[in-house]
Parts: C-alpha cells; sequence; structure tokens
C-alpha cells in the first residue's frame, strides 16, 4: 500500500546498447553497525522464543525422562507426598483432549458469529455508524480474559447452563449430549461458550479488516452485473477474505487453546478424558497449571513446566499454520 | 455556499439509495415481531431474553420473505441471507453490551468510594464494607510493571520492525514468523517461563519477573504494529534523504522514525492494552500483596488482575463489588488507550 512503484515488467532492450554496469554500493561504518546493532534486536525475538523452549523442556526433563510418552497419553495427576516423586504419577491426556474439545465448540460457536459480525460491519451497517461499532469490537478483543471470566461466573454461566440441558432435553439421544448426571453448570459447553464470546471479536476483527479491503472495483462490477448484495458477497468478498478468515480463525483458536483464567473459573476440573460436553467435568491444560501451582511440590512444578512445553508446542504448532496460510494467500501481506 | 449562481444542474439518479420508504416496512417488522415475540414470551412458558430470540427469529424469517415475495427469487434470498447476518451479528454483539453494561453497573458501586482509588488492602479484608480498603496496591503494581515491559519491549520491537522494513535483513521472513507466531504464545507459558528462569533464579516472585513475563507477550503486538505503520513511509522520502547523500542509518533515525512518530506510540499504546490485563502470567511471576509495593525486586505485588481474581475467589457481596470496580478500572484503562491510539493513528498523515 506504499507508494512504491516496482513494474517487473522486461522493457525490450535495444541490442547495441552497452550492459547495465553493475552498481556496488559499499555501506560506510555507521551503517554497518547501525545495521549489526538493528539485527542484534530482532534476532533477540527468535531467541526469545528458543530460550522459551529449552528453558521449559530443560527444567522438566526429569518428568519426560522418567514417565515418557505416559505423560501425554495418560489420565492419572497424582502429587505424591515424597520429596524424589517417588510415589506420583502425572499425565495430562485428559487435559489436552479437555483443551482440545472446549478449543473446538469455542471456534464453532464463533467462526459463524464473527463472519456474520464482519460482513454486517462492513456491508450493512450505515457508514456513519461503522467506525464506532469498529472501535466496540477492537476494544472488546481486548478486554482481559479476568473481566470475561467474572462476567461468565455471575452472569452467563447460568444462561449457558440452562442452554445445555435444553440441548440434552432435545438431543440427548447424540452421544456427546449425554449426561450421567443431572448437572450441567461448570461443564465443558459452558467453557467453550465463554471462549466463544471471548474469540469471536478477535475473528471479527481480522475477518473485517480483509473483507474491507475487498477492492470496490470487484464489489461494483458484481453490482453492475445486476447481482444483489448477498451475490457480491457470495462471488467476490468471501472468496476474496477467505484466507483472512482462516487466519483469524486460527488466531482465535490459539487463544482458546492457551486460556486460562476464564476457563478455570467456570470449568471443572476432572481428570478423566471426558466426551460428552455437557458433563460438569473437563479440564484444560492451561487452568490445570493455575489449579495446581499454588501448593505444589517442587517436584510438581517440573510436572506443571512440562504441561507448559506442551502446551507451547500444541499452540505453536496452531500459530504456524494460521501464520503460513496468512502469509501465503492473504491480501493483506505486501 | 450559495448554489443560486449555479444552473441547476438535474439530481443524480441513485437507484442504489436508500429511502426512507424502503427501510419502513422493515423497521415494521422488526418493530412488529419484536412486539409479537414479547407477547408470545408473556403469554407462554419461554422466559427471558433467549426465549425472545427464539420465537423473533422465525417471524422476521417469515416476514422478510413475504415482503420481499414479489420481488423475485434473487431478491428473497438476498433479503433472508442479510435478515440473517444482521440477526447474528446482533447475538454476537449481545454479550459484549451485557458485559460493559454489567461492569459500569456493578463497577460504580465500589469504585465511587474515594478510598477504592487512594488505599490499598494491607489492613482490610476481602469482604469488608466498600469505604475500607481499595485497589491502590493493585494500580500501583500494574503501572509498575506494565512500564518495564514496555521500557524493554518499544525498543526491541522498533528495532525488529527497522529490521523488517529499513534493513531488510536476510532473516526477514523468518523475524516476521516468528513475531506472528509468538503473538500466539499462550500468556501462561510466558508466565512459566519467566518462572523458570527468574523467579527460580532469585528465588523469589517479583515485580521484575511479572513486567517480563508481560514483555514477552507484549513484544509481537508492538513489533506487528511498529512494522505496519513503517510501512506506510513513502518511499520517496527514503530515495530523497539517499540522494541528499545520507547513509541508511541517518536516513533511518532523522527522517523515517520521525515521520510516524506517532505511529510508533500507538504501537506502544495497543502493545501495553493487550497486557494490562493479563492474570495468568502474573499468577506465576509477580503472585499477590496486600500492601502497596514500589520496588520491582523485593518479593511479590499486586496488580489489577490479580487482585480481580483473588476476589472472584474469596466469592462474598462486598470482594465481588471490588471485583467489579476492578474490571471497571480495567476497561477504562483499554478505552482511554484504544481513544489516545485512535487520536494518535490521525497524525501521521503526510
Amino acid at each position: 500500500m506504499g507508494a512504491v512503484v516496482d513494474s517487473g515488467s522486461e522493457r525490450a532492450v535495444p541490442l547495441n546498447v552497452p550492459a547495465k554496469r553493475e552498481i556496488v554500493a559499499r555501506s560506510s561504518r555507521g551503517d554497518r553497525i547501525f545495521r549489526g546493532i538493528v539485527s542484534a534486536g530482532a534476532l533477540s525475538s527468535l531467541v526469545l522464543l528458543g530460550l522459551i523452549a529449552v528453558f521449559l523442556i530443560v527444567r522438566s526433563g526429569e518428568i519426560f525422562g522418567r514417565f515418557g510418552l505416559d505423560f501425554i497419553f495418560s489420565s492419572d495427576w497424582t502429587a505424591g507426598a515424597e520429596a524424589d516423586g517417588s510415589d506420583s504419577t502425572f499425565g495430562v491426556w485428559a487435559m489436552l483432549i479437555g483443551t482440545i474439545i472446549v478449543s473446538l465448540i469455542a471456534v464453532i460457536v464463533a467462526l459463524p458469529l464473527a463472519v456474520g459480525a464482519a460482513l454486517f460491519i462492513e456491508f450493512y451497517l450505515p457508514e456513519r455508524l461503522r467506525s464506532a461499532v469498529r472501535m466496540l469490537v477492537d476494544i472488546s478483543a481486548a478486554v482481559p480474559s479476568v473481566v470475561y471470566g467474572l462476567w461468565a461466573v455471575s452472569i452467563f454461566s447460568g444462561a449457558a447452563s440452562s442452554w445445555g440441558e435444553l440441548l440434552h432435553k432435545f438431543a440427548g439421544w447424540f452421544p456427546l449430549f449425554g449426561v450421567e448426571n443431572e448437572q450441567y453448570d461448570r461443564s465443558p459447553f459452558v467453557a467453550g461458550l465463554v471462549l466463544a464470546i471471548m474469540i469471536t471479536p478477535i475473528i471479527t476483527s481480522v475477518s473485517r479488516e480483509v473483507f474491507s479491503r475487498t477492492p470496490p472495483d470487484l464489489v461494483n462490477a458484481s453490482y453492475a452485473l445486476g447481482g444483489s448484495r448477498w451475490g457480491a458477497i457470495r462471488n467476490v468478498v468471501l472468496p476474496y477474505g477467505s484466507s483472512g478468515v482462516v487466519g483469524g480463525t486460527m488466531l482465535g483458536l490459539g487463544r482458546a487453546l492457551g486460556e486460562t483464567v476464564a476457563v478455570y473459573l467456570v470449568l471443572n476440573l476432572v481428570f478423566k478424558p471426558n466426551f460428552r460436553i455437557l458433563e460438569s467435568q473437563g479440564g484444560n491444560v492451561a487452568s490445570l497449571i493455575a489449579t495446581k501451582f499454588g501448593e505444589a511440590s517442587q517436584y510438581e512444578i517440573k510436572a506443571l513446566l512440562a504441561a507448559g512445553f506442551v502446551l507451547f508446542v500444541l499452540t505453536m504448532v496452531v500459530n504456524m499454520a494460521a501464520t503460513y496460510i496468512v502469509q501465503k494467500k492473504s491480501p493483506l501481506e505486501s | 455556499m450559495s448554489d443560486t449562481a449555479l444552473a441547476p444542474t438535474p439530481a443524480p439518479i441513485r437507484p442504489w439509495k436508500v429511502t426512507p420508504r424502503m427501510v419502513a416496512p422493515q423497521l415494521g417488522l422488526a418493530f412488529g415481531g419484536a412486539v409479537a415475540a414479547m407477547a408470545v414470551v408473556l403469554a407462554t412458558g419461554l422466559a427471558g431474553f433467549d426465549g425472545w430470540l427464539v420465537v423473533f427469529v422465525p417471524i422476521s424469517i417469515i416476514g422478510t420473505l413475504l415482503l420481499s415475495r414479489s420481488k423475485g427469487a434473487v431478491a428473497s434470498v438476498d433479503a433472508i441471507v442479510g435478515n440473517g447476518i444482521v440477526t447474528v451479528a446482533g447475538i454476537s454483539f449481545y454479550p459484549i453490551v451485557s458485559l460493559l453494561w454489567t461492569v459500569i453497573s456493578q463497577g460504580l458501586d465500589a469504585l465511587l468510594n474515594w478510598n477504592f482509588v487512594s488505599s490499598d488492602m494491607r489492613i482490610s479484608g476481602p469482604d469488608d464494607e466498600l469505604n475500607m480498603g481499595g485497589a491502590l496496591h493493585a494500580l500501583v503494581g500494574t503501572l509498575m510493571m506494565v512500564s518495564i515491559a514496555a521500557v524493554i519491549t518499544l525498543p526491541l520491537g522498533v528495532l525488529t520492525a527497522v529490521y523488517v522494513t529499513e534493513v531488510r535483513g536476510k532473516l526477514r521472513t523468518l523475524v516476521r514468523f516468528i513475531i506472528q507466531s509468538m503473538s500466539g504464545v499462550p500468556s501462561i507459558v510466558a508466565g512459566l517461563f519467566i518462572y523458570s528462569t527468574v523467579v527460580m533464579g532469585m528465588n523469589k516472585f517479583s515485580g521484575l519477573a511479572g513486567g517480563l513475563a508481560l514483555a514477552i507477550l507484549m513484544l509481537p503486538t508492538v513489533a506487528r504494529t511498529a512494522e505496519e505503520v513503517l510501512k506506510l513511509v513513502p518511499d520517496d522520502l527514503r530515495s530523497a534523504s539517499y540522494a541528499l547523500g545520507a547513509p541508511q542509518w541517518r536516513t533511518t533515525l532523522f527522517v523515517v522514525l520521525p515521520t510516524v512518530r506517532s505511529g510508533i506510540v500507538t504501537s506502544g499504546i495497543l502493545g501495553v492494552a493487550r497486557i494490562a490485563g493479563e492474570t495468568a502470567p502474573l499468577l506465576l511471576t509477580a503472585s499477590y500483596f496486600t500492601a502497596t509495593t514500589f520496588s520491582p525486586t523485593e518479593g511479590p505485588v499486586a496488580s489489577l488482575p490479580m487482585f480481580t481474581f483473588g476476589l472472584l475467589q474469596s466469592g462474598t457481596e462486598y470482594s465481588f463489588a471490588r471485583a467489579w470496580a476492578c474490571s471497571l478500572l480495567l476497561l477504562l484503562a483499554v478505552f482511554v488507550l484504544f481513544t489516545i491510539a485512535r487520536a494518535l493513528s490521525g497524525r501521521d498523515k503526510r
């Protein structure tokens, strides 16, 4: 979007023109120092990300060494009294499953809401109101998770658990919606909805941005051909903005995977893989860390660091995939 | 602005212009549907906003269908989808409006006591009356840790942005990729990292550790925003500077960066807005302390989000009132920061 004029077109060169003289620019000493400083600063982020991985794995190496893959694929979390941990067993399987279930619910609910809201802001809302609503969305994307948690605990979770009850009443035959105990609060369903509300503004904000950059010529062409507003949206805006929507969704998914406080406040932590999303039991790696951290022994702390490493890897994979998709396809990027 | 001198030009025809007459049936439908749905909710066992919505949506869909019946299939589909999009948008804004409303209405209770911002919780418990104790310790702690994070992050973020846009080093694709991915590091993992290094190293919780954890979360926001801003600098400016014989470092420091000064400030502000309310990393690094402390290296420090989090867990009436007031403070901070950022973002217009 800068004023860079870079025509890659090859101009026809007359044969008798001598070959272009190669211009060699030797940068001055000041420039070399400047580049050195800037590069060092920029590379610090690389080093930092590496350090995070290294430190987490070094400090928790003992746990991975002892439990191996069982740390990931077993669901037992018992902290023993022995200082050397000989009577402790740690496994995050149930929490991993819980993290994924809760985040998936969040994304499934948030994606249509966010795309609808983004289209509404860009194509249905009168222009006068647009910037105010944009700001509302941006602010709600920045509302701290503890505030969402407080609101969820005192206002939202009651409504959400009654929706869960309704869902069970009318769709209880579906295995996901079955329950053993007639208790619907503090379930993965409720936590998933809270996360959905938290990530909707994030996805909305990214999608809106991409939608608003649809070349107006294309939209107008669609209208000129007699298309309706929906025709223009379906045939021009959505295809054009799809990678942005995917990127925003992955960003939201990443946020949902790592959310701690809101999930801690509205979800019952139970160390058993639970696929019945309306049942009042579930978990998430981040809230496991927050729950156990307070009274953990030295040995359990190592297990929590190991859990943190697993979460780190999970979110990094999701985020790198998102970044790759967005940078590869998005019209936003240069 | 007199138009008497001009020959009267015919008003251009604007077939796409929305006239009140076109909107009237839709408004009528929305209003009528709302009233009808309300009547159904009152008459039957359906309750509350959810029940109302369940009745209103079918009414509005059928109504839209009837209204657009005479205009053909394409127009009908368009009207139905438009209706759906407006409904979906309404549903997605509803929680936010509810949240903002609750925070403001509940938060004012405790916030309207002057002592809430002038005293701390050293001698008061979470369920003491609202005219005792306050959030001063949390305010001071949050300010301290956010400042530490900002002081570390701003230079690093700007350097990163300069590396990507000005120096255009060999690794710039990788650096951008890493920065983008870093924005997805879960906040609790940042906390764990600082815990495993700084807190374990110093053997105590501290404001410094908290600030460092926040810096990890702030860096990607600052770097990316600064990069976007630097990209807006026209190349002509750089070329002009080079043409006058300035080396790259002078061009960057004295031409490019001053042009986008307020944009850089904006990147910092957005970064601060991103981290001011983070709870999870502080849980593991700064912990919580009831008294006001100004030293970043001597033991635990309070912060607004941690204070809120603690109040939530004691769960009494007054502690909730305090938690709402803290939330209101956090929201106000975010709002003010965004407003400043928006005001500044218009400044750099060349």
